[in-house]
């Protein structure tokens, strides 16, 4: 950083490998929020565990 | 530096997540207590009436996970929920800084998070707002959940396309004002009229009820893109002047 007032650019090359990690990103998110079983292969538990966030947080459950 | 951002991304994530958790618990847990008693008082006057009561989903004490284990469960929810979502925004933060929106972090930050709540959060809220315990038919929850990340993903599409279009319209502040509305909500608005509606509210379910749980949980999702937006922005514009302040130093002395 040369300590400029705006932001300098990232370079995509830079940014790139970090993307990585998007999915796996998505991937905590979704158990959280709409696994219902099929991925986390814990049947209804991780639903139920989550089942007052998933409400309150707006998303579909049940 | 995108490192810097990740984790940021991550850490202020998980505690506006914390934080929105603690608005949730204080205010949207008794709501979830009354929709569970509705539905356990439906439950009992069924089998009463009778006996052969089919088992179905269940919120009771015969749960796998029980009422005051979710009550920690919204906790951990809203704090993961936090942490991968803080995660992606500083991602994104990081494609767009410099090359889309405010040049100041702080304001950066703000707009994004502003941006998402009203893309992610209230475009799908609109149409398919959140429900208490006790409503939704448990056999749709596979449809009602595929429903609802359409509506996410068109509410990010239209942005995409209003802030295009806000870049390619230079002639005239309001006009571009107009066309980046416009592009926003066009396809909004078509995605709400066309999509299959939802309407799975039981009859004599408390209105009051529906309408209070409904505030209760778009409240707790502005709680945390408020509290993550602010939190970000603050963090970020506090690191950007600590960059720039030897150099300055070393300028003018």
């Amino acid at each position: 950083m040369s300590g400029l007032s705006t932001p300098s650019i990232i370079p995509l090359p830079r940014l790139r490998p970090w993307l990585l990690a998007v999915p796996v990103l998505l991937l905590v998110a979704y158990l959280v929020l709409m696994d219902n079983g099929a991925v986390s292969q814990t049947g209804a538990f991780l639903h139920e565990l989550m089942h007052d966030g998933r409400h309150l947080l707006g998303v579909p459950c049940h | 530096m995108v490192r810097t951002l990740l984790v940021r991304g991550l850490l202020l994530g998980l505690l506006a997540g914390l934080i929105a958790g603690g608005f949730a618990f204080a205010f949207g847990e008794p709501r979830v207590d009354a929709a569970i008693a509705l539905e356990e008082a439906a439950a009992a006057q069924a089998e009463a009436s009778e006996p052969v009561a089919e088992a179905g989903h269940s919120h009771g004490e015969e749960a796998e996970v029980s009422r005051p284990a979710q009550k920690a469960g919204l906790f951990l929810a809203t704090g993961l929920y936090g942490l991968a979502v803080g995660g992606v925004f500083a991602l994104v933060f990081a494609g767009l800084r410099g090359r889309v929106g405010p040049r100041s972090d702080g304001r950066l930050a703000l707009a994004a998070a502003g941006t998402a709540f009203t893309a992610m959060i209230l475009v799908p809220f609109v149409k398919y707002p959140a429900n208490p315990p006790a409503v939704g038919d448990p056999d749709t929850i596979n449809s009602r959940t595929l429903l609802y990340v359409v509506m996410i993903v068109i509410g990010l599409a239209a942005t995409a396309v209003a802030v295009t279009t806000a870049r390619r319209v230079l002639s005239d502040p309001w006009l571009r004002w107009i066309a980046t509305a416009a592009a926003f909500l066009v396809p909004v608005v078509a995605a709400w009229w066309l999509l299959p509606t939802v309407s799975e509210v039981p009859d004599g379910f408390p209105a009051t009820l529906l309408w209070e749980f409904r505030l209760t949980s778009l409240g707790t999702q502005l709680v945390f893109w408020t509290a993550f937006g602010v939190l970000f922005g603050w963090i970020s514009d506090r690191a950007a002047r600590r960059t720039a302040a030897p150099a300055s130093a070393v300028a003018s002395g």
